[in-house]
């Protein structure tokens, strides 16, 4: 199968710190592909420059067949480029189906609309419930986003990327902070949403990689140490000493 | 609905007010109301930026000054069409907000303020240097724009301005442009990887609220038949500031209320001394401290 994402002599600094060190790695379609790696690897600094908020000093990135390394992260979000990030990042003041209306909106038409109440659009309203009820949370869709629980405001964020029907996802640590239940929940939701979305999923949770990954990729000091199927990287020393050891 | 009622109540206020001067105030209270409707069109266009986009311009009182101008420009050199000025006016100020927009909205924040100050105080500067049209002492008009001969016909047209104003506002802040621009207020960076482009966005608020402002400046040399330089001094912008904010940033109701509430301070307190803005700054402190979403908080109920 093709590349969906693919990455490629990926480098930036901070500085004098290498936090992305000459990183290659490709999304396939219908695939879930986990980085995993110690607090400070990189990862996040990773999905930043994939997602288009950070600007890396070196390489390529290709997404849907073209060169995407160049384009703002709106621009690559029209692509089809969908995330969710590690440190919650809502609209605290709109409501949850507003929040979500948001993300259905972006990919409905134009938004240089001026007149007409977007609150009453039904299609967008429809399509932000639906996103609510495979997370399980349409009984909280005229809280205020603020308001909610830390796993609810986890689940939202979902929500909201998967509302803006994307072409991928990218996930950075979507079970951070979330209680076991909540955790195996999602690792439900997330089996069932593989079928439609190749993910690339950033998470500390081995359960979760475990359970949903095909393919592992082991970041240490920007670095890709290691790839393959869990399998094989449960079994691989450099790995193990690198990461999972720790764990352990 | 319920959180639009005070300012339908207002514009009843204002539409009674003729008819209340034949019985106290005479036209000493026509022009107050006048002068409250324009800067209440001022900031609900102002509001537009503050309240619901993040935006908080320091130099909103310089397409005051460029609507002014332009209408008292071509009044004194014998162009009094209306439709003429007021096409002057919007070409003029859209390309204005265009210009000054895509530099200022590059940044946020306190450069954002100071920016923006910067390009205010710019026009207030090339007003003052206007020697043709009386520098920094102004420019008594001798002449209104035809269509505004008869006193109650500017009366209306400024109370239609503003009602126009205050609902076009309104219907764009609860439109898709709308919402796009209220949640970049929040979170901006969610926004943009939602895939839209918030710059432009911005932009084309920032122009809308400064055509608006700019046809309130056009109003207001109707109204006082004279231009000024301050019109688009700091210290006018800083006032439409405190009218916003004093309403209540961000509600239905809240810029209209301000400017009434503004007027009527500004009148009454003047009257009792001429050191007025001593107890004008404190009394806004204390709205400020006390209904936190302003006047417009202590009716409105919380979404
Ligand atoms: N803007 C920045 N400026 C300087 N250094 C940064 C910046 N952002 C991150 N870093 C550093 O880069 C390194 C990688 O950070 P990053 O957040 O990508 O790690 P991570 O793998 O996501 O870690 P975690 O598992 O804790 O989320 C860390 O040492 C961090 O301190
Ligand atoms: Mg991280």
């Amino acid at each position: 199968m093709s590349a969906v994402l693919s990455i490629s002599g990926l480098t930036k600094r901070f500085g004098a710190l290498l936090v992305t060190d000459d990183v290659s790695l490709d999304l396939k379609a219908g695939e879930c592909h986990a980085v995993i790696g110690p607090n400070g690897a990189g990862k996040t600094t990773l999905i930043h420059q994939l997602s288009g908020t950070l600007k890396p000093d070196a390489g390529a990135i290709h997404f849907d067949g073209q060169e995407v390394t160049a384009l703002s992260a709106y621009a690559r979000a029209r692509r089809g480029l969908g995330l969710t990030f590690q440190i919650t990042s809502i609209i605290p003041g709109f409501s949850v189906l507003e929040n979500v209306a948001l993300a259905a909106q972006a990919k409905d038409g134009s938004s240089y609309r001026f007149f007409g109440s977007v609150a009453r659009e039904r299609r967008l309203n429809e399509r932000a419930m639906a996103a609510l009820e495979l997370l399980g949370i349409e009984d909280r869709a005229q809280r205020l986003a603020g308001d909610l629980s830390h796993g609810e405001k986890r689940a939202l964020e979902l929500a909201v990327a998967i509302a803006s029907q994307p072409k991928v996802l990218l996930l950075d640590e979507p079970m951070a902070g979330m209680g076991r239940k909540e955790s195996a929940a999602l690792i439900a939701t997330l089996q069932s949403l593989k079928a439609d979305y190749p993910l690339l999923l950033v998470e500390h949770d081995m359960d979760a990689v475990f359970a949903l990954a095909d393919r592992v990729s082991v970041l240490v000091y920007g670095k890709i140490i290691a790839t393959g199927t869990p399998e094989e990287i449960r079994s691989n020393a450099e790995a193990r000493a690198a990461y999972l050891g720790e764990e352990a | 609905m319920r959180n639009a009622l005070p300012a339908l109540f207002a514009f009843a206020l204002f539409a009674a007010v003729p008819w209340l001067s034949e019985y106290w105030g005479g036209s000493y209270l026509t022009s107050l109301a006048m002068r409250a409707m324009i800067l209440a069109i001022g900031a609900v266009s102002l509001d537009l930026l503050i309240g619901h986009g993040g935006m908080v311009s320091f130099g909103h009182a310089a397409f005051l000054g460029i609507g002014s101008y332009v209408a008292g420009i071509a009044l004194t050199e014998g162009t009094t069409d209306l439709t003429t000025i007021l096409a002057l006016t919007v070409g003029i100020a859209a390309l204005f907000a265009l210009v000054t927009g895509v530099i200022s909205l590059r940044t946020t924040g306190v450069s954002f303020i100071m920016i923006t100050l910067a390009f205010g105080q710019m026009v207030f500067f090339t007003l003052s240097a206007l020697s043709d049209y009386g520098g920094d002492d102004g420019l008594t008009l001798w002449d209104r724009a035809t269509a505004f001969e008869e006193d109650t016909v500017l009366y209306f047209s400024i109370l239609g301005a503003l009602v126009a104003s205050w609902f076009l506002i309104t219907r764009i802040v609860g439109s898709r442009f709308g919402r796009v621009l209220r949640a970049a207020k929040q979170n901006e960076a969610r926004v943009e990887t939602l895939g839209y482009g918030v710059f432009g966005m911005r932009l084309t608020a920032y122009v809308i609220a400064g055509v608006m402002a700019a046809i309130a400046g056009v109003l207001l040399a109707n109204q006082a038949e004279f231009v000024s330089p301050a019109t688009a001094a700091w210290q006018r912008s800083g006032d439409l500031i405190i009218v916003v904010v004093l309403g209540g940033m961000g509600t239905r109701s809240g810029a209209v209320l301000g400017a009434l509430a503004f007027v009527a301070l500004e009148e009454g307190l003047s009257s009792l001394t001429h050191d007025w803005r001593l107890i004008f700054g404190p009394l806004l402190i204390l709205i400020v401290l006390y209904a936190k979403g302003g006047l417009a908080s202590l009716w409105e109920r919380r979404v």
